[in-house]
Order: structure tokens, then sequence, then C-alpha cells
């Protein structure tokens, strides 16, 4: 089996001038990188990286915007044999402080041997080194200029073992980034081989993205496939898509888009925020696969989109499905493409028993669920009950998959590790059910938030928002709560206040969770010492304060 | 006529309401909109829907940022320029 370098460089050598990446700016002229020129720069970091002293199976977090510079750092680690992490840039609105000590965690866990920034970044990255720091060097992106001339075999990549660690995924915010996940080459190569077979998809096909390259879906789907299949990618930035949602559209329309990815909100966010006018010329005939996933997929955003966009010759079958996690590289499941996935009616009673593993029943006027669609070919799913017991189909339980894509490990976190396999099964923590050997997703047993396809760790808020003044130690809790106006969940904050709560508490409470997370809250209750329902387990407190909550909410106004 | 004060006015309700549900404590004039992350990105697509259908002002996507607009009073100026122009 080929390693990254040698499958980059071999798409390289057989089709140098076919264009490998399409960057799309707003605002900017394309920037169009064949894989010449992709290979030429990645080259140019690779040099640097050798230069400063870096050992090739070390790991090299980079710190870029979204833009021609990450695209060729990435693969530049890649080709030296480094093993590249992908830091989110600071935004116009977290705290410095806030990411400094993010990055500070990352940097004691994943002890990086270098850096990749800009020059302007570079003393606040500096700063945030812990005392006895394994960094060799901070590579600043503005120093580095594609190489002029480069051989193949005198890249330490190209002799990485395929079992070796390739890449690192974090998903965001301060729990995420102490938690990475470690996929091997061969790892990753099944993935696109399984994933590929299951999409039928061939070098004709074209990949428009909006996505970010640290996010699972964006990295691997959006990012890596495309290029070491040879795919064309469309790569749009996500700060310029979330303030024009159409740009997607366009860019499918004028480059003849086939396969695009977007979690469940980007469906109803399309659907509702996009002017007609925009959508003047704009045709989607070209697109086989528009794939929902990364958190919960509802029919009711399907049905929204879909009579949205008819109109501009979206397809019937065109919006799929799919369930994802960086713990398998990326897809466990996907719905068969061109058609839609399948509807169950259930319920909704025996849902609301979630863990009961309750036998379902079709019933008209139930919930409508979404079908995920069948495992990948290497990929095994099993329904599991409480006390680890295998559930025939139609009945609720926890996810446990097993597949040759699974993670190595949670990068230096063996005691993360290890929880999370049973008997060489990955453990998910969501909770679903198989029918007709479908993927039906209704829950999770973690206390994972999923908030536009990120994952939010409710501690992350918590700890933030315990430490206003006036809110009484520990006493406060968050959790998300469904908006189906938006698709996603909103992530709402219950908190004690130890005076009379005030307006003033309330917007200091939401401006220090807003500032420290890469969420804004939806709304702060603020609420009298006692309140609070307190269990022995955080998920089960959270679940009964959410209940407590709406039914006090419900009809009255949040303040 | 709209005068400034009623621009202002109606952004605060609207953000109040559409935004932080909390319709009784509208954001203060030179609140810290976007840097304080109190509209997320999400809500700056409404924000510059509610704009143009209400003041007939078209604002860019390029505009969307701290730079351009961060507070209720900085909003209202850009409006009330581009409705003058």
């Amino acid at each position: 089996m080929e390693n990254f370098s040698q499958r980059l460089l071999r798409r390289a050598a057989s089709t140098p001038s076919r264009v490998a990446v399409q960057l799309l700016q707003a605002g900017q002229p394309d920037h169009t990188l064949t894989y010449a020129d992709l290979c030429a720069h990645a080259a140019g970091y690779a040099a640097a990286l050798a230069a400063a002293g870096v050992q090739p199976g070390a790991v090299v977090i980079i710190i870029l915007q979204h833009g021609a510079a990450l695209l060729a750092a990435y693969w530049g680690v890649v080709l030296h044999g480094a093993v590249p992490a992908i830091m989110p840039f600071l935004t116009e609105k977290l705290a410095r402080e806030r990411y400094l000590a993010d990055l500070a965690s990352l940097l004691r866990i994943t002890q990086p041997a270098a850096l990749i920034t800009y020059a302007a970044f570079k003393n606040e990255v500096r700063a945030a080194l812990p005392p006895e720091a394994s960094v060799r060097a901070v590579l600043l992106s503005e120093a580095v200029t594609p190489a002029a001339e480069w051989s193949a075999a005198a890249l330490a990549g190209t002799r990485a073992d395929v079992q070796a660690v390739a890449l690192l995924q974090h998903s965001s915010g301060t729990t995420g980034l102490q938690k990475g996940v470690a996929l091997s080459h061969r790892a990753v190569l099944n993935q696109l081989q399984a994933y590929g077979g299951a999409l039928q998809t061939s070098s004709a096909d074209v990949v428009v993205s909006w996505l970010p390259l640290y996010h699972d879906m964006g990295l691997i789907a959006g990012f890596i496939m495309p290029i070491l299949s040879g795919m064309l990618l469309v790569l749009l930035s996500p700060f310029d898509w979330v303030r024009r949602p159409a740009l997607l559209l366009q860019a499918i329309s004028t480059h003849r888009g086939t396969l695009s990815w977007l979690p469940n909100f980007a469906l109803n966010f399309c659907a509702q925020k996009i002017r007609d006018r925009d959508l003047e010329g704009v045709d989607l005939r070209s697109l086989r696969a528009l794939i929902n996933c990364s958190e919960p997929t509802r029919a009711e955003s399907h049905t929204l989109f879909a009579q949205r966009f008819a109109a501009s010759g979206l397809a019937r079958g065109a919006l799929a499905t799919c369930y994802a996690m960086a713990e398998n590289v990326f897809a466990v499941t996907q719905s068969e493409p061109g058609s839609a996935p399948n509807v169950d009616v259930v319920d909704p009673a025996a849902l609301s028993r979630n863990e009961n593993a309750q036998a379902l029943r079709t019933l008209a006027g139930g919930t409508q669920m979404l079908s995920n669609g069948r495992a990948l070919p290497n990929v095994q799913i099993e329904i599991r009950s409480a006390d680890g017991a295998t559930l025939p189909e139609r009945h609720l339980g926890e996810i446990a998959l097993r597949s040759d894509c699974l993670l190595e490990s949670y990068y230096k976190r063996p005691d993360l590790t290890s929880g999370a396999f049973s008997g060489g099964w990955y453990l998910t923590g969501d909770l679903g059910y198989l029918a007709d050997a479908e993927l039906y997703i209704t829950g999770r047993k973690k206390d994972v938030m999923i908030v536009g396809g990120k994952n939010i760790h409710p501690h992350d808020i918590e700890d933030l928002a315990g430490a206003v003044a006036g809110v009484h130690a520990g006493r406060v809790v968050a959790f998300g709560v469904f908006n189906a106006e938006r698709g996603t969940e909103d992530v709402v904050l219950v908190a004690e206040a130890d005076t009379p709560a005030t307006a003033e508490l309330a917007a200091a409470v939401r401006d220090r969770v807003n500032r420290g997370t890469d969420v804004a809250l939806a709304a702060v209750h603020l609420v009298p010492p006692g309140w609070i329902i307190k269990t022995s387990s955080g998920k089960a407190a959270r679940s009964a304060n959410r209940d407590k909550y709406q039914a006090a909410v419900a009809g009255t106004e949040v303040r | 006529m709209t005068t400034p004060t009623d621009i202002s006015n109606q952004l605060a309700a609207q953000i109040a309401t559409a935004v932080l549900k909390t319709p009784l404590h509208p954001p203060l004039p030179n609140a810290a909109l976007i840097s304080s992350g109190l509209i997320d990105s999400f809500h700056l697509v409404d924000l510059a829907l509610f704009v143009e259908d209400t003041f007939g002002v078209q604002l860019d996507d390029g505009e969307l940022n701290a730079q351009c607009f961060d507070s209720i009073a900085q909003l209202t100026a850009l409006i009330v320029q581009r409705q003058a122009g």
C-alpha cells in the first residue's frame, strides 16, 4: 500500500498540470493550484522543516487561516514525513488569553517539534510555549516559497510506514483540543477506498466545499479525499460562506460540482437566507450528492432545502445522508447516492425512553427519522444495550463499530483510548437503531452538544460561566435545545445567581462564554440558589435541567 | 421620515428580540456586537436581511465584520450614509 506522500507524488507525476484545487476567495481572483504547484509549494515547506531539524514522525501544528498557505503547509508536513495537526486560527471574537491557554494545552499534550504560522503571530505563539517546550522551530509561512527544484527521493515522507500515524484531528474548544484523534496512513487510505466505493466516485467528480479544514468533514471529504483521489476540489472559505451562503450554490453551478458536504443546519441556513436574486442563473443539475453529515440529520431540513432549490435544478435524490466521526477517519455509513434516504416513522414515546431498547413500531403521525444509510463495506455496526449485549434490529442502543479505518489512539492519551474501546469495538457514545441494515440516529449517550456541526463540550462553557462574579460557583449547567427553525441545537446556560438576578449579570455571563468559546449562547437563564437539579451523573443532570428549563420558559420571556 | 434615533431603536429592538431573546433588555448603542461574540456569524446574515428589508439599504457580505461596524451606533451611521447616497 502507498503512503500519503507516495500517493500525492504519483498524482503529481502522472498529471502535473491537472488542477488539484480551485481556491475561491471573496473579493479576490480565483487561485488555481495544479498538482505540480501544490507539490512544489509543499516541497518548500518540507525543505524548511528539514532545515530546522524537525524529525520525520514528529507532530507539526499549523496555525494558518483558510487559504493557499494552509494547503501547501499541510502537504509540506506530510512530504516531510511529519504529522500535521491544524489549530484553528484566532477569530474576531475569541478572547486572546483563552485562545493562547488552549494552544498551550494543545502543545503540552501533543509535544510538537514545530509550528507553522504568520510572522505577525509569532510572538504570541512563542509566549504560549510551555517552559520545557518540545518545539524546535516556529516556521513563518511568509518565508517559505515553492521549491524551484525538488526530487521525490529526497522527501522523507515517501519512506513513511503506512501503519504510522499520518495526521492528528482535533475537535474544537478547550476539551476538544486535548483529545487528538491519531490516524494512520493505512486507516485514511482504507477510508478513501471504501467511501469512494460507496459514493461511486471517479476522477470526473468535482467536490465543492466551504468547510473548515480543522473539522473532520472538511479535512477528509473536503480536502484530503479529493486531492489524493484525483477529484477537482473547489474550495471556498467558511468565513465567506457564512456571510453569503449563496456562494456555495453559485460555485456548484459555475464549476459543475458533483459532490458537496454540509452539516444539517446549513440546509436550513441556505433555504432561509439566500435571496432569489442570488439564484439567478444558478443551475444545480450537475450535483450528484449533497451530503448531510456531522450533526443529526432531519427529514424536515431535507424537505425545506429540496423545495427551495428544485427550481434551480436540484435533482430529486441529490440530497443524501452520512454518519461520520473522526475516530473512523470520517464516514461510517452513507445513503445510496441518487436516491432520497428512507424516512422511518416511529412512535415518539418509544424514542423518549431512549436507553430502554424499546422495540419500535411504525406509526402514522409519528416522528420522522431520516436514514443515514448502510455501513461502508469495511465497517461493521452493532447496537449495544446498556449492559453490552448486542441488540436486534429496531432496538435502541449505543452504536458500536469495527473497521479497518479506526483511530490508532487519542494521541498521548492512553487514559481516553482504553475507555473508548470494548473488545476491538469502538463505542461511539451515539444512540440509534438499525432497520433493514440502515442506521438511524436517535440521540447521544455522551455529554457533547453538536451546534452547526461542531462538537461543543458543556464543561468548557460551565467552567467559564461559573467563574463570573455573582454566579454561585459550581451551580451552572449548559445544555443543547433543538431549534427546529435553525435545524441545529441552541446552547442554553442556566446559572444560579448569588445576588438577585439582573440583566447586567446575564450580560456578563453571556460575554464571558461568547468570548471564551466558539459558540454564541442562545439564552442565559438566571435562577435563584437551589434551582439546579444535581445528580451523580452530569448527563442525567443536564437532561433533567433541560426539562425543568423548558417547562419554566414555556410561554414566558427568557431573561 | 426615519431619524437616526428611529433606526437605532429599531436595530436594538430587532437584535434584542431575534438574537438575544431579551426583548426587555435591548443592547446599548455603543455595545460591541461582533467583536464580543454577541452576534454570531449566522445572525449577521439575518441582520443584513433585516437592514435591507426595513431601511432599503444593501450591506455587502464583505461589510459584515467588526471593521465595518461593531455597534448599533456604527451600523446606524452606515445606514444613514447609504440612504443619503
